[in-house]
């Protein structure tokens, strides 16, 4: 046993313990979001280091954290191009009223300044007051309704995962029989279904009872309050991944099927279930890990849709709201969330790939 | 890479006996996508949803938004084949016309798409250099905002536009241009990535050496070549171009009703709960035309590049 593998199955561990007190809907104890953090940090750090990518890491996160500046000084400066103040109400505002609430705000200010003003604040880590809830600052926002948002996505990525893998390597291993028809017409029937008309059927079905009225009430129609009410957002954003993850694991391994060294190892007379799952499947699933990317990003913005649907109190629903409402700070904070979770998950991805193989060399 | 592998490809698959005739690339694509049914048929399933969405004010029974309160929210019946929504409207033809509305998005988005990702690309590909890398970094950039929260900017910061008085041609240049935003960036990065490929190949380098212009060499030498990939990817992003389209109208950033397009009812189906077929009917519509474009892209990607083939 490795210090690496300690680390990297400690990270494992670490995460399946949190899913499943999160699951049985008990509260986790105080400090595990750090412990998980931490020794996520660790085990990358330590695979970092040990396979000699200091160098190329430190450039990715250089080139992060360019990433990032640049899109908040892209989507502030699209900001201003919205027609319409924040504070242009229905019911216009006496000229006074308004003209203190925007110099409260900075807003009377140059653009410039207010520019610089933003980065300021954003280098001391304050993402500024929200102007819709007035006095909340978009951290606190933020801090309530991204864990919301995150258990969302991790239970839809392991759904995909779950579920989309066994359903292509089952496909793949009864290759061209009615087994594999049915379950890739299964697939691309999920790659096309969009998640505003899944959501809705689900609701419909599970919660109203049409046509079943037996059914009637079965699952809870909206909200996010215990793991009963996660079933059908899990479901609905999980689908089209689940679909993709199926079909690209299914190809990969027909590729990975007709590789020499599987040919070898049946000439040898190895088992065919352990060619399969221990010499295809591992190779297989290099592309699988490469959608991932991609998919992560999917799921971001299919969150949008899903939190609408079902009412869910996570980010979606704030930001469609906070563009609407022109509340700067609020879209701001939103998209530099949503940002840097979607670099970090790159290059997590692109870090994973030297772990299961170690052939691809990043530098 | 396409070009020249497939053609190898080609003449390994099927023997040719010398006194045939020479058959181009695309008619030996155009024979292998009708041997697979499920793209065939769905090209000309495409083929039809395109006819109805050009037809639509001819063959639709009903005008799409004539309100009519005492035949509101009926199940399908006789009269209105598909049922009526919560202002009395006729579901069919809210269909038809949405069809008009969705396919007209979805494909102009994509041709949009093709003509900047493709210049920018092509650019970024044959120049190389600096020029490369500050136009990819740019994409990079562009690639990290959630397709969606740039959208929903975009979307609004277009919709408040006033470019046309006629509402209708409004919604659809802001929600237009929205997509357009996002879409080119994939196509862009195609169109580099095979450039780069065919560029160092040997007829390129004839043609070069011949002393033709750049503009001649990428209009006739390269472009076709990469032709096959890029017609995969454009029928790839007409559907997701008609999801985005559904997107914003579900959230309320793109047509608005009285407009009808698949998501605009969609929405309204959703708020309705429990008419079943408000949602089932433009979700049918939806799913068969994103499933047709689908099956689709990977008929037409196997066709076209047998080596992928199962990929």
């Amino acid at each position: 046993m490795t210090l690496g593998k300690i680390l990297g199955w400690g990270c494992v561990l670490i995460s399946l313990a949190g899913i499943a007190l999160d699951l049985a809907d008990l509260d986790l104890p105080r400090g595990y979001g750090w412990l998980l953090l931490g020794w996520g940090v660790a085990a990358a750090s330590y695979a970092v280091v040990r396979g000699h990518m200091v160098a190329y890491v430190t450039k990715r996160l250089l080139e992060a954290a360019f990433v990032v500046f640049m899109i908040a000084t892209l989507t502030f400066v699209l900001l201003r191009f919205l027609p319409g103040g924040p504070f242009d109400a229905e019911k216009a505002l006496p000229p006074e009223i308004k003209a203190n609430i925007e110099a409260k705000y900075g807003l009377d200010k140059p653009l410039g300044e207010q520019y610089l003003d933003y980065l300021m604040g954003l280098a001391r880590g304050d993402l500024g007051e929200s102007y819709k809830y007035i006095g909340r600052p978009v951290a606190d926002i933020i801090a309530e309704t991204l864990p919301v948002s995150f258990q969302l996505g991790v239970y839809s990525l392991l759904l995909a995962f779950l579920v989309g893998i066994p359903i292509g390597v089952l496909a793949a291993s009864r290759h061209n029989s009615v087994v594999d028809n049915a379950l890739m017409i299964f697939a691309i029937s999920g790659v096309a279904l969009p998640s505003f008309i899944v959501g809705p059927l689900l609701v419909m079905v599970f919660s109203f009872g049409i046509p079943f009225s037996a059914l009637t009430g079965l699952l809870p129609p909206a909200l996010w309050e215990s793991p009963v009410y996660y079933i059908m957002p899990v479901i609905t954003l999980g689908l089209r991944p689940a679909a993709i993850i199926a079909r690209l694991t299914r190809s990969s391994m027909l590729e990975v099927i007709q590789a020499d060294f599987v040919r070898t190892a049946r000439a040898k007379g190895v088992a065919w279930p352990v060619i399969l799952y221990k010499h295809v499947l591992k190779n297989s699933l290099i592309p699988v890990l490469t959608i991932s990317g991609p998919l992560v990003a999917g799921i971001l913005s299919g969150s949008f849709i899903v939190e609408i649907v079902f009412g869910i109190p996570g980010m979606g629903k704030h930001l469609v709201q906070s563009v609407t409402n022109r509340d700067y700070p609020l879209i701001l904070g939103m998209t530099l969330v949503f940002s840097t979770m979607l670099v970090i998950a790159n290059l997590i991805v692109d870090l994973l790939y030297t772990v299961v193989d170690p052939r691809i060399k990043l530098g | 890479m396409a070009a020249t592998e497939t053609t190898i490809d080609n003449s390994a698959g099927a023997p040719t006996s010398r006194n045939e005739k020479g058959k181009s690339l695309w008619s030996d694509a155009w024979k292998r996508l009708k041997k697979n049914r499920a793209a065939y048929f769905s090209f000309y399933f495409i083929v039809f949803v395109c006819l109805i969405a050009i037809l639509a004010p001819w063959i639709a029974p009903y005008s799409y938004e004539t309100q009519n309160i005492d035949r509101a929210l009926l199940p399908p019946n006789s009269i209105n084949w598909l049922g009526t929504d919560s202002l009395g409207r006729d579901m069919l033809s809210r269909i038809i016309y949405g069809a008009r509305m969705s396919m007209a998005v979805g494909i102009f988005t994509a041709v949009f798409s093709l003509v900047v990702g493709g210049i920018y690309g092509a650019v970024s590909g044959w120049v190389g250099g600096w020029v490369d890398a500050v136009l990819m970094r740019t994409i990079d950039i562009l690639n990290a905002i959630p397709s969606l929260v740039l959208l929903i900017l975009v979307g609004v910061i277009f919709n408040s536009l006033d470019l046309f008085e006629n509402p209708e041609l409004k919604a659809l240049t802001g929600i237009f241009l929205a997509l357009s935003v996002g879409g080119w960036v994939s196509l862009a990065r195609l169109v580099r990535g095979q450039v780069l490929q065919v560029r160092e190949m040997l007829f390129v380098e004839g043609a070069r050496a011949l002393g033709a212009r750049p503009t001649r060499i990428i209009t006739r030498h390269i472009f076709p070549n990469i032709l096959g990939p890029i017609i995969v990817m454009l029928t790839y992003q007409i559907p997701s171009n008609i999801l985005f389209e559904s997107f914003l109208s579900f959230i309320g950033l793109g047509l608005q009703p009285p407009f009808s397009s698949w998501g605009v009812l969609a929405n309204d189906g959703w708020r309705a709960k429990s008419y079943p077929h408000l949602i089932v009917f433009p979700g049918m519509a939806l799913f068969f035309t994103m499933l047709a474009f689908n099956l689709l892209g990977d008929g037409l990607r196997d066709a076209l590049d047998p080596k992928l083939k199962n990929r």
